[in-house]
């Protein structure tokens, strides 16, 4: 704390570290102290944030353009010029694999990112309010449910057509369920605890009960959920990409790099071999994040 | 028992009305006139008007609707319009080769995700419980379209152990069948592999703290029994219940399976139907398997009942 930069963290890490009985209990210590010692959830977020920075990096770094032909370099193999070789047009696969991340990390955050917001609300009604209204967006659940998440995605980009907005749109919608079904049987939980109903005695309107004293209280199964849904979200992309659903060419994306590289197998595996790998690695560190916090957030567990 | 099962059915009923509105609407998301891709290349305001009363598109939408839901109770899902064979016929052709690629890949994923997840569970916190561990998560984490193209590379391209692509029916030659299919349910049968195994450790785990066990053990059972007879029999319920639900997935997982290894099934079926934009075998494809699954939640449903007395006492 000498040079004064930032004496508040330091001074709580400290007396957290020195084990005062109330601050090592508070839920944010806890959980980050969990979640720390959880050394695959660690290794997960590292998976994660490395992509994160690759992608968001993409234009700054020395990188050929991902959609420029060079027909002297067809399916050419890694090399010191091409550390990834070389597609069916002679575009340089490590720069389209570093862009095909920004499309797929995109459709992973996106698609979660629509179902959260429709799915956390409806959730939130219809177990705060329970009876008829229940009924009606539960149903509605159900039968979203029924069919298969990624049938349900294809038919989808199949009606709409198309291109990766599409296909994150149909991938969120496909997703909402979960989200509905998961907020619903959590606020079930609190809503019948001390709190809520003290604040329901004291004649809080009901937005503000569900925004101040229920929602906070959901949030971590939903962020955990999320997490672990953003990794099937981008195997969905990649699915939809593959089966050429999603984004079109030339734009690159894991997905349809593979797509093309299943002609080209024996002439040029390399083709095939990295979005396959990236895509493991993503979706890996995202599932291993989700377990981690889901370790980390359960109180049960210690 | 019978007014249990009856009141699932009737639960299960509105279910499949909503996802049958839901399938329809699908149709009323395309741009533009739905009868300018009905019709294709027809462009004659008489042979327009014809296909506009044969597809009801002057009613107002619910009497489409309900002529459109009458015909499907009765088997009639419209019909190709690539092929002009009945949606209902192309189905049931394409099905039985599905099925196929189901139970191979179900089997395999039985065979290796139970034990996995109870021996896991028994030897928890140990290195082999770490092994399988990562062993599942990495096979929840690779895209089973990806693993497909490696091992055609691989099994078929190199080492040409496996044929790459194709179908044959088991009652033409039984082990030919077996040898074409095997790559695809061991790509398919992968991720539900890691599924079970992750659900049988976490259900085991939770049945192998409970008081009976530990009274099985106080008799002096053996470890064998302790784990089989006490454990897993408690633990089953859920597995089961699970393996129903993986149906989706499968479904799902068929998709791409049948698309890299070229199988004419199901899967190919609603790509194909998508790529050509024959909207009535997509719809159909979507309304069969929503109805599917449900009828596998409820058989998931009635199996649970069986499977646990207390619930069957009640």
């Amino acid at each position: 704390m000498a040079d004064g930069s930032s004496p508040q963290p330091t001074l709580v890490r400290t007396l957290a570290q020195t084990a005062d009985p109330v601050l090592a209990a508070r839920p944010e210590n806890r959980v980050w102290k969990k979640f720390r010692g959880h050394s695959s959830a660690v290794l997960g977020g590292m998976i994660v944030v490395f992509f994160v920075l690759v992608a968001l990096a993409a234009p700054l770094l020395p990188i050929p353009d991902p959609a420029a032909t060079d027909w002297g370099a067809v399916r050419k193999a890694p090399s010191a010029d091409h550390w990834m070789g070389t597609d069916e047009i002679g575009r340089d696969v490590l720069s389209r694999m570093i862009w095909g991340a920004q499309a797929s990390l995109l459709a992973g955050v996106v698609s979660v990112g629509i179902a959260v917001l429709i799915g956390v609300p409806l959730g939130l009604v219809a177990g705060y309010f329970g009876g008829w209204t229940d009924a009606v967006i539960s149903r509605c659940t159900e039968a979203l449910l029924a069919a298969p998440f990624l049938i349900l995605a294809i038919a989808l980009a199949a009606f709409l057509g198309p291109s990766l907005t599409n296909a994150m749109i149909a991938i969120g919608i496909s997703a909402t369920p979960i989200f509905i079904r998961l907020t619903r049987g959590q606020v079930i939980n609190v809503a019948s605890e001390d709190y809520v109903d003290s604040a329901r005695a004291i004649g809080l309107p009901t937005h503000k009960i569900l925004g101040r004293y229920i929602l906070p209280n959901v949030l971590p199964p939903i962020l955990v959920q999320a997490t672990l849904t953003i990794a099937t979200a981008i195997i969905a992309e990649a699915s939809l990409s593959f089966l050429g659903l999603g984004q079109q060419p030339p734009a690159p994306s894991w997905g349809s790099m593979l797509n093309t590289a299943k002609n080209f197998l024996n002439q040029a595996p390399w083709m095939a071999l990295w979005p396959g790998i990236s895509i493991f690695l993503v979706v890996l560190g995202f599932n291993l994040l989700g377990d981690g916090l889901r370790d980390a957030l359960d109180p049960r567990e210690n | 028992m019978l007014i249990y099962m009856l009141r699932r059915v009737l639960i299960a009923l509105p279910t499949i009305v909503l996802i049958s509105i839901f399938v329809f609407a699908l149709q009323k998301l395309l741009p533009g006139d739905p009868l300018l891709v009905l019709a294709g290349e027809e462009r004659d305001p008489e042979v327009l008007e014809v296909l506009r009363e044969k597809y009801r598109l002057n009613d107002p939408i619910p009497m489409q609707y309900m002529a459109w839901i009458w015909n499907a109770v009765q088997g009639d899902l419209g019909t190709s319009l690539r092929t002009n064979q009945p949606v209902t016929e192309l189905i049931a052709e394409k099905l039985p080769v599905t099925l196929q690629l189901a139970i191979m890949s179900i089997s395999f994923a039985l065979l290796i995700g139970i034990p996995a997840g109870i021996v896991s569970a028994v030897y928890k916190g140990t290195p082999v419980d770490y092994a399988a561990n990562v062993v599942a998560l990495s096979g929840l984490s690779i895209p089973n379209f990806w693993l497909g193209i490696m091992l055609i590379l691989l099994v078929s391209v190199r080492w040409q152990l496996l044929p790459a692509s194709g179908y044959v029916s088991p009652g033409e030659d039984f082990w030919q069948s077996m040898r074409t299919m095997l790559m695809p349910a061991f790509v398919l049968g992968t991720a539900l592999a890691a599924t079970l195994m992750r659900h049988t450790r976490s259900s085991m785990l939770g049945v192998l703290s409970a008081d009976y066990v530990r009274t099985a053990r106080a008799k002096g059972l053996s470890e064998r029994t302790v784990v089989l007879k006490h454990g897993f029999r408690n633990a089953l319920t859920p597995i089961v219940t699970l393996t129903a639900l993986l149906f989706g997935e499968l479904v799902a997982g068929a998709v791409l399976t049948e698309q890299i290894f070229t199988i004419p099934g199901f899967g190919k079926l609603v790509v194909d139907a998508v790529f050509n934009r024959d909207y009535a075998v997509v719809q159909g494809i979507v309304l069969v398997t929503a109805v599917g699954f449900i009828l596998m939640n409820l058989i998931a449903d009635l199996l649970y009942f069986v499977l646990n007395p207390r619930l069957r006492e009640q």
